[in-house]
């Protein structure tokens, strides 16, 4: 397992990535790219309605209409009963799944799918779209968390019965569940708090902004083999699922991922996939469709608005007794809101002997959500992120320092029960601490200095690898793990790293559901730890045939020569018999032929030993007086990274959540009027940070290896996002004595707080 | 014995009882030693005769794959919901 100080050839450098030619010069090949033969367009028609009974469509003109091949509805595919099926990161309830690719019965949300044309191109498919009659029963929408847990509220589903702390109950409501975590006695442990905070903070509805957009092809042949070539961040993800909503064999489906322009947990669920397989059926010829940046907004998984109850106490030496917390989360549509994570990663930083955090999965008339970087934590941290930051505030104290003295380590209880491994949540914050950023005062007026934590637990799942050796001593690796981030090369490394070869000497291909075994998403910050710790395993692989091979060559009936007399160091194999016998790896790899044939190492792996990754954030704002606009002056983002494969793809990781993070925390949210339909469903109105928006983010890599991982990987991508929301809202807090509360943190928004908040 | 955490939304068929050490060397014979202990406990661990699906069981916390995974003497066991990322 990783040292600290072990001294890596490969791992630790920045080389660059495999794929980056074909990215910059347009070559690579993403969704949008695909044309088939015969190929087919196709469009969804979409409700222009919250909330609605479909009572009849007709689609007979739209047939009519010259061009039009095909047209769909829920009726051509099966009628989905609620079952649960490992379908992705988590059990997913398959009606639940297939309803929201195509409405049954109801339109839940504005943009809720309703039917699908396949047609010679995209003017005529649209043409199509506005000929089909689609007879509406409006209800009332209801959007907003805390009218939808209201006991007369519209319900989205009439057969919606609330999980109440684990048990089933017969109330129907847009409560699908309540649960709740409990560690020591609270009550108990605020009537030591010398001090006592309590705040309710709300989110907003925010999307994951990825720049391409969803899309899809597929190809239904005659012998009833369904291709699939789509952006995802899991082929395999996208075969069993769309294999649950078209009810046919996962083996009867092959999925090819093309290249992800970005999906931060927002391209694992299926949309148009089953669509255009549908169509594809109907028509006999391959279907593409692309959702447009409205569709975007409108009707694929942002992530959910919140609104959270938040109680901490403290004694006057800083020392946190006791919390409580109410977290609320907007499921959408249907349930399955990341409340949980939100309640587990909401006070993992600390180690508080008294702790009650209760959620709650609501639906509202919005689309369904899903994951989006870290999913749930960034709203908890804003809570409870804000709320530590007042207590510190009315002790008198530094906020790193009541960080310093109640963070957690290796051995804390998290709220949810298991303690911690060896994490590096207090290297963090030292780090902070010591960083020249935190030491340089902060002068001038109408400006602030926040600081925040967060905690995000990175997921392990199934990965499988092989690698082929060639004749010319490179080697080809086969993974099914959709690059984002860089994960190609992050992979490559550590299998040039175990071969002990160049790292230009590895050649990864990420390949369809066909070519290579099961692998999850690249999501939950698993790939550069799972993926590569297969690829560490398959490389092991291949240096044990490669020791057989050299041991065959040297073996003689005088000396027997076993793979276990076999060394191998810096590319040179030696037998420990004979120091005159060496081979390198390319030799050995030339010598195929003629040792047996073809050397390939394979490795599946289900890896335990996920590390958790901490980070502690500093940011310096101002404040305009006038106008409320909040300009970041510096950002310094501090994170256990564990070992760092690729130092520049760590760092563009912990900047890019950082950047996701300021726009979370200040400008962007979803506008709906009160019918529930969106006001800002364009990039042009739904404002995302740029590069004019933004100082340089700094970032302090915290090497503590992971023990779990060969290398000591630990995943990086999404906890950069968590802490920015309350790191930001604390500095302005700080520069406008006003408390923050509510996101986004618009200029608007502050303003009025700064004259007429608490 | 392995020390089992009891989740709050399982509490009331333990009479609130938070913590228990129970007898075991694997996770199908702590559920059934839990099952005998708080009679109807099992039926909201398991499903079709394997994990629900919307729990992970975890030991010394690791996920347990399924029920013929190890239980150690001094193994802490929790029940907790499933997670899952976003990039």
């Amino acid at each position: 397992m990783a040292e600290a100080t072990a001294e890596y050839k490969v791992i630790g450098t920045r080389p660059i990535r495999p794929d980056g030619a074909d990215k910059v010069t347009g070559r690579a090949i993403y969704g949008g790219d695909m044309r088939l033969t015969g190929m087919l367009h196709g469009k969804v028609l979409r409700s222009p309605h919250a909330h609605a009974r479909i009572k009849s469509i007709d689609t007979s003109k739209a047939e009519a209409l010259p061009g039009v091949k095909a047209v769909m509805t829920v009726k051509d595919l099966p009628k989905a009963e609620a079952r649960m099926a490992a379908a992705g990161e988590m059990p997913i309830n398959v009606k639940y799944l297939s309803n929201n690719v195509m409405a049954d019965e109801k339109v839940l949300y504005k943009g809720h799918a309703v039917a699908a044309v396949a047609a010679t191109n995209v003017h005529i498919a649209e043409e199509a779209l506005a000929l089909i009659e689609v007879d509406y029963e409006v209800l009332p929408p209801v959007l907003h968390v805390l009218d939808a847990m209201k006991a007369d509220a519209p319900l989205l589903h009439e057969d919606l019965k609330t999980t109440e702390l684990g048990q089933p109950t017969e109330t129907v409501s847009n409560i699908a569940s309540h649960i709740q975590f409990k560690l020591g006695d609270p009550e108990a442990g605020f009537k030591e708090a010398d001090v006592i905070v309590e705040r309710e903070l709300t989110t907003e509805t925010v999307h994951q902004g990825y720049i391409e957009p969803h899309n899809a092809t597929a190809l239904w042949n005659e012998d009833g083999h369904l291709s699939i070539w789509t952006s995802t961040q899991g082929a395999f993800v996208v075969q069993k699922q769309t294999s649950e909503v078209l009810e046919i064999p996962v083996s009867q489906v092959t999925v090819t991922p093309c290249e992800i322009g970005g999906g931060f947990g927002g391209k694992i669920p299926v949309y148009l996939e089953p669509v255009a397989a549908v169509l594809s059926k109907k028509t006999g010829r391959p279907v593409k469709l692309i959702m447009s940046r409205t569709d975007e907004f409108e009707a694929t998984g942002p992530t959910p608005a919140s609104h959270m109850k938040i109680k901490m106490g403290a004694k006057n030496d800083g020392t946190i007794v006791a919390a409580e917390a109410t977290l609320m989360f907007e499921a959408g549509a249907f349930p399955g809101s990341p409340v949980g994570a939100g309640c587990m990663c909401l006070y993992a930083p600390y180690a508080i002997p008294n702790m009650q955090v209760d959620g709650y999965d609501v639906v509202v008339n919005k689309p369904k959500t899903t994951a989006y970087r870290a999913p749930g934590a960034p709203n908890a941290a804003f809570a409870s992120e804000t709320v530590i930051d007042e207590l510190a505030e009315k002790l008198g104290m530094d906020p790193l320092e009541i960080r310093r003295i109640n963070g957690a380590k290796e051995g804390d209880r998290r709220v949810d029960g298991p303690t911690f491994p060896r994490i590096g949540y207090m290297e963090t914050v030292h780090a902070a601490l010591e960083h020249e950023h935190y030491a340089t005062p902060l002068t001038g007026p109408n400006r602030g200095r926040g600081v925040a934590s967060g905690f995000w637990f990175n997921v392990g799942f199934m990965s499988s690898v092989v690698i082929n050796v060639n004749s010319d001593g490179t080697v080809n690796l086969v993974e099914g793990s959709t690059d984002i981030g860089g994960t190609r090369a992050s992979i490559a490394m550590q299998a040039a790293e175990t071969l002990g070869i160049p790292y230009a000497d590895v050649r990864p291909s990420v390949v369809s559901t066909d070519a290579v075994g099961y692998t999850d998403v690249t999501g939950g910050s698993r790939t550069t730890f799972a993926t590569g710790y297969a690829a560490h395993d398959a490389a092991l692989d291949v240096m044990a045939q490669m020791k057989q091979r050299a041991a065959g060559r040297w073996t003689s009936d005088e000396t027997p020569v076993g793979p276990e007399d076999v060394t191998y160091a810096d590319g040179v194999f030696a037998c420990t018999k004979d120091a005159e016998q060496k081979l390198t790896f390319k030799e050995v790899a030339a010598l195929m032929p003629r040792t047996g044939g073809p050397i390939t190492g394979r490795a599946t792996v289900q890896p335990r030993g996920v590390g958790g990754a901490f980070a502690t954030h500093i940011v310096d704002v101002e404040v305009d007086p006038d106008t409320g606009k909040v300009t970041i002056l510096r950002y310094t983002a501090t994170q256990d990274v564990g070992t760092a494969i690729h130092p520049s793809y760590v760092e563009g990781q912990i900047q890019g959540g950082v950047v996701q993070g300021i726009g979370w925390a200040l400008n962007e949210e979803f506008v709906y009027r009160d019918d529930g339909s969106m006001v800002n469903s364009s990039f042009l109105d739904y404002r995302m940070p740029t590069s004019l928006d933004l100082p340089m983010i700094d970032t302090v890599l915290v090497e503590v290896p992971n023990p779990g991982h060969p290398y000591g990987v630990r995943g990086v991508g999404e906890v950069p996002i968590v802490p920015p929301l309350a790191a930001i809202a604390n500095a302005i807090s700080r520069a406008t004595g006003k408390r923050m509360t509510d996101l986004p943190m618009s200029p608007g928004y502050v303003l009025s707080k700064t004259q007429n908040g608490d | 014995m392995a020390l089992v955490f009891i989740p709050t939304m399982l509490q009331h068929l333990t009479a609130g009882t938070v913590q228990v050490q129970i007898e075991g060397r694997t996770v199908r014979d702590l559920i059934r030693n839990l099952e005998e202990r708080f009679p109807g406990i099992r039926e909201h661990l398991l499903q079709d005769g394997d994990f629900r699906p919307d729990l992970v069981v975890a030991i010394d916390g690791e996920q347990a794959l399924d029920l013929s995974e190890r239980v150690n003497d001094n193994s802490e066991v929790h029940f907790i919901p499933p997670i899952a990322g976003g990039i």
